[in-house]
């Protein structure tokens, strides 16, 4: 494997609430390499929005703050940079886009302006020919006619065109790495796909890295080379898709592959219950020192209620945390 | 139990919005939902599936009566839902029923848990006092909440839990039919199974029959019975799930399944299926001819001309496209 | 298993949480308390009649012995502040129940319905929304008489049209939601779905608008009693500046006094409405 682009190293997120501490990301470590799609998956809850957001610098403070912990693009260290160096980062080195286009968009202004400014605000272009790079992102992201599309608000749009005028926004300054939220959630699965098409058509032009976050493991399947699964803010299972999607070795991976009903090419006659998860995702203030699945856990051991799991390898790059996975 | 032999029958299913005349210019109608026809046998899962805009929420709640009913007859055993008039209505209610998919905006956040599961009973007047409050209790246990949690607000559930309240209300009139309009498609990937096996399970204890709208395929594949497509208003295909799934004969299903991210599919070959452009047409200004014309890869001068007819094109196995 | 804590909060008691660690929310609070002490516990220990001439005109606040000095006819200013305070505080509280109970009315069935009823509504509350709404109570007041109910009624009848708005407003959003889908399906009648399904829910703005309303209506018979036009026989605070305006010059007091009380009673109602305002907006209350 190359050197990372971009690597996390052990990143700690702290908020503090009502109820207590909360430690939404815990020892957190993930890297990235150019022309890679890293995807994390988990439920809602578990940290992998709020490890999007630490990346970008927008952990919000008051009440977050990153306890301790690296985040490095090309070997330079983005945590403790200033307000107005992150700025500087976000758009042109890492650009983002999130779950719901519409509430993205600012609806007073048209597309072309939109993604107009984000190009001004990074590189020093004139309005014109910042102006002229809209309509060919416009292009480049597949949207018909982008001389007129340029032009039009973005209630005037699809949900899918909207979405890629998004994705337009964040690669409108070449960044090296793009961050995918959800990006697909609130669309149709026809155009889901069409999305998840010009994402790698993209990639393979311009070798952007990707990091896809989603909770859909089929949508890892589809686009990730790698994939972070994690719970209660750690990485619980970490490898390529191939071994983790195939031999997953963490209960809780195991779980969220067999618990979603999956579409079947062929599917049985007998209908059998769904493996099920029991449970619910813990609050982040009250875990205790065991490992956090353990309650939910079928195949828990005494150990995993005394203390929390390292991420350790179990077969060449595939990490787990678990007491019981290799042994 | 009673024997329960009452079947769901929706024949030619019209529901247009608007078209009315405004102060300058005349509202467009929005065929929402145009001629739709099925049967759902008693016991059995209805499964209509399409994307955004195809219908089939407002199929859903033009059967509930709950969006008024432009054409067409909704028959539940005996009773002729779609003719009856208000009263008659209100009394027949118990016996259809409605799962909503926002777990967090379908239960009344002023109510306690308990006051909403019987909420139904206390407005049809279903039994006595004593015998609702048994009955919430009775409620509680089928759907695996604890009775003690009767008196917390919708709040201090989790989404899962609150799903499984939705079910407790419309299970509580003890109906013959529960419309689901995507129950799970709100929940997190691991409470989706728990609500999924529960609806099954309910299912055979009570010998419910389920109406399930969903956009999600491999839910609708692993609950549903018999399926139905739907695009733009109308059915395009309908057949029972191993069909299918194994055999589907519409260029849109065929598109709609191969849009599905699976998990054990190698991403190398996704390339060789169908793709389709664009977005669906509004429904507003419907095309002439086939309405899946404009996005379908395999459409000829003809499919912009005739509109194609839902025919069986073998046993049980029915689809609207001019080219098979 | 994490399970939720089986402590029932009900919605009130967090709001109530929410509202106490407001800090100005509570010092309008303590303010209005205060105020309601003064003026309906304070005439039990000071009693004095506001209408009886008590020492020479025009005495100094603090001069022998009258704290708020008396006014052109002798009268004691703080009797008159406490029986005035009554008056002008039951006033308020009964025009902003008028209010409520007709903009919530005319917004719920315009908001529920919808359609020509909604029109019918809309036009007539824009109708009266429309009227300049000082010269219209003037004109109630002058045509019925100046007496304590009819001054009421003409504020209560020119200040409904906020409430109107925001309870239609309110109903039109909630009645899309889908637990009223829900109760609907469970074959609600329109008066349950309007009354106890939708209202509750829409009561919080509501309540905020009715406090507001409070004040307005204070400062309302205030402007109308400074006009000369209330009850003469009854005492109010804007009584107490209508009577002594035409000596303002001479004894700024006797109108200063009345008219910081009332400064004092709409802040705290203020304060308190801006709490409520955050106590109730459950957005927030996640903070």
């Amino acid at each position: 494997m190359s050197a990372p682009l971009l690597s996390v190293d052990d990143l700690v997120v702290d908020f503090s609430t009502r109820a207590g501490n909360a430690r939404v990301l815990d020892h957190v470590s993930l890297e990235v390499t150019s022309g890679e799609v890293l995807g994390i998956v988990g439920e809602s809850g578990c940290g992998k929005s709020m490890t999007a957001l630490s990346i970008m610098g927008l952990v919000p403070n008051p009440p977050g703050k990153v306890t301790s912990g690296s985040i490095r693009l090309e070997g330079r260290e983005l945590v403790g940079l200033s307000e107005a160096e992150l700025c500087e980062v976000r758009g042109r080195d890492i650009g983002m886009i999130f779950q719901e286009p519409m509430s993205s968009l600012n609806p007073v202004f048209t597309v072309g302006e939109q993604i107009a400014e984000s190009v001004r605000l990074h590189e020093n272009a004139s309005p014109k020919a910042a102006m002229a790079r809209a309509v060919e992102m416009l292009r480049a992201v597949e949207i018909p006619e982008p001389e007129l599309r340029a032009k039009a608000y973005p209630h005037q749009l699809s949900g899918g065109m909207r979405q890629r005028v998004m994705i337009a926004i964040a690669l409108a300054c070449r960044p090296r790495v793009l961050i995918a939220d959800e990006p697909t959630t609130a669309l149709d699965a026809t155009v889901q796909a069409q999305i998840f098409d010009l994402l790698q058509d993209l990639q393979t032009e311009t070798g952007t890295a990707i990091i896809l976050i989603t909770h859909d493991m089929g949508a890892i399947a589809e686009l990730a080379d790698r994939v972070a699964v994690m719970y209660a803010g750690r990485v619980v299972e970490k490898g390529t898709v191939e071994t983790v999607l195939s031999n997953p070795q963490h209960p809780y991976t195991k779980g969220l592959i067999t618990c979603v009903p999956h579409l079947e090419p062929e599917p049985p006659m007998l209908r059998e219950p769904l493996p099920e998860i029991p449970g619910v995702v813990p609050a982040l203030t009250d875990l205790g020192k065991g490992c956090a699945f353990a309650p939910r856990c079928l195949e828990r051991i005494a150990q995993c209620d005394d203390s929390k799991p390292p991420l350790k390898a179990t077969t060449g790059p595939h990490l787990t945390a678990c007491w019981v996975a290799g042994q | 139990m009673e024997p329960r032999n009452s079947a769901l029958v929706v024949e030619d299913l019209k529901v247009h919005f608007g078209g009315g005349r405004g102060l300058f210019a005349t509202k467009p109608t929005v065929h929402a939902v145009d001629g739709v026809s099925f049967t759902v046998p008693a016991g059995q899962t209805f499964g209509i599936v399409g994307e955004s805009g195809s219908g089939k929420t407002t199929t859903a709640l033009a059967i509930m009566r709950l969006v008024d009913v432009t054409a067409g007859r909704v028959t539940l055993g005996d009773t002729v839902i779609s003719d009856l008039d208000k009263e008659d209505l209100r009394a027949a209610r118990r016996q259809f029923q409605i799962v909503f998919q926002d777990p967090y905006s379908s239960l009344d956040p002023r109510k306690r848990a308990a006051e909403i599961v019987r909420e139904p009973l206390d407005l049809m007047q279903i039994g006595t006092r004593a015998e609702r409050d048994a009955r919430v209790t009775e409620l509680f246990g089928q759907v695996g909440l604890r009775p003690e949690q009767r008196a917390l607000f919708p709040h201090q559930f989790s989404g899962g839990q609150r799903q499984r309240l939705g079910l407790a209300r419309a299970l509580s009139t003890k109906p013959d039919l529960i419309v689901c309009d995507e129950p799970v498609s709100a929940l997190d990937v691991a409470i989706q199974a728990q609500i999924l096996n529960l609806m099954a399970r309910l299912q055979q204890e009570l010998g419910l029959t389920y109406l399930f709208i969903s956009h999600d395929l491999g839910v609708v594949q692993h609950i549903c019975d018999e399926i139905a497509v739907m695009y733009l208003g109308q059915i395009v295909e309908q057949a029972d799930r191993v069909t299918l799934f194994t055999n589907p004969q519409h260029p849109y299903t065929k598109a709609l399944l191969a849009a599905v991210p699976m998990v054990h599919s190698n991403k190398r070959n996704r390339r060789d299926r169908i793709r389709l452009k664009g977005d669906p047409p509004s429904p507003v200004d419907l095309p002439n001819g086939c309405r899946f014309a404009s996005r379908c890869p395999l459409a000829e001068s003809r499919c912009h001309e005739q509109t194609p007819e839902l025919r069986e094109i073998s046993p049980g196995h029915r689809a609207a496209c001019l080219l098979l | 298993m994490t399970e939720p804590t089986l402590q029932v909060t009900h919605p009130l008691r967090e709001m109530a949480t929410m509202f106490f660690r407001n800090y100005t929310a509570v010092f309008g609070l303590i303010l209005l308390i205060a105020i309601l002490i003064f003026t309906f516990i304070g005439p039990l220990v000071y009693q004095i009649d506001p209408f009886e001439m008590v020492w020479a005109p025009f005495t100094q606040p603090g001069q022998d012995e009258y704290l708020f000095g008396t006014d052109y006819l002798g009268r004691d200013i703080l009797a008159a502040m406490m029986a005035g305070g009554q008056v002008s505080m039951a006033i308020g509280l009964a025009a902003a129940i008028i209010s409520v109970v007709i903009g919530v009315t005319v917004g719920a069935f315009a908001g529920y319905y919808g359609g020509w009823v909604e029109e019918v509504l809309m036009r007539f509350t824009e109708f009266f929304q429309v009227l300049p709404t000082l010269l219209f109570s003037m004109v109630i007041v002058a045509l019925f008489g100046a007496s304590l109910v009819t001054v009421t009624f003409a504020i209560g009848i020119v200040s409904w049209t906020a409430v109107a708005r925001v309870t239609r407003s309110e109903f039109l959003r909630i009645r899309e939601l889908e637990y009223v889908t829900a109760a609907r399906s469970g074959s609600a009648k329109d008066a349950y779905l309007i009354f106890r399904v939708i209202l509750p829910n829409a009561l919080p703005p509501i309540i905020v608008q009715a406090n507001l309303m409070v004040g307005s209506a204070i400062l309302f018979e205030a402007a109308l009693s400074f006009l000369g036009l209330s009850d003469p026989n009854v005492m109010s605070w804007g009584q107490v500046i209508g009577s002594n305006r035409p000596y303002i010059l001479d004894a700024g007091f006797a109108v200063a006094i009345p008219g910081f009380a009332i400064f004092l009673t709409v802040l705290a109602i203020s304060l308190i409405g801006d709490g409520l305002n955050d106590a109730l907006n459950p957005k927030l209350r996640q903070r």
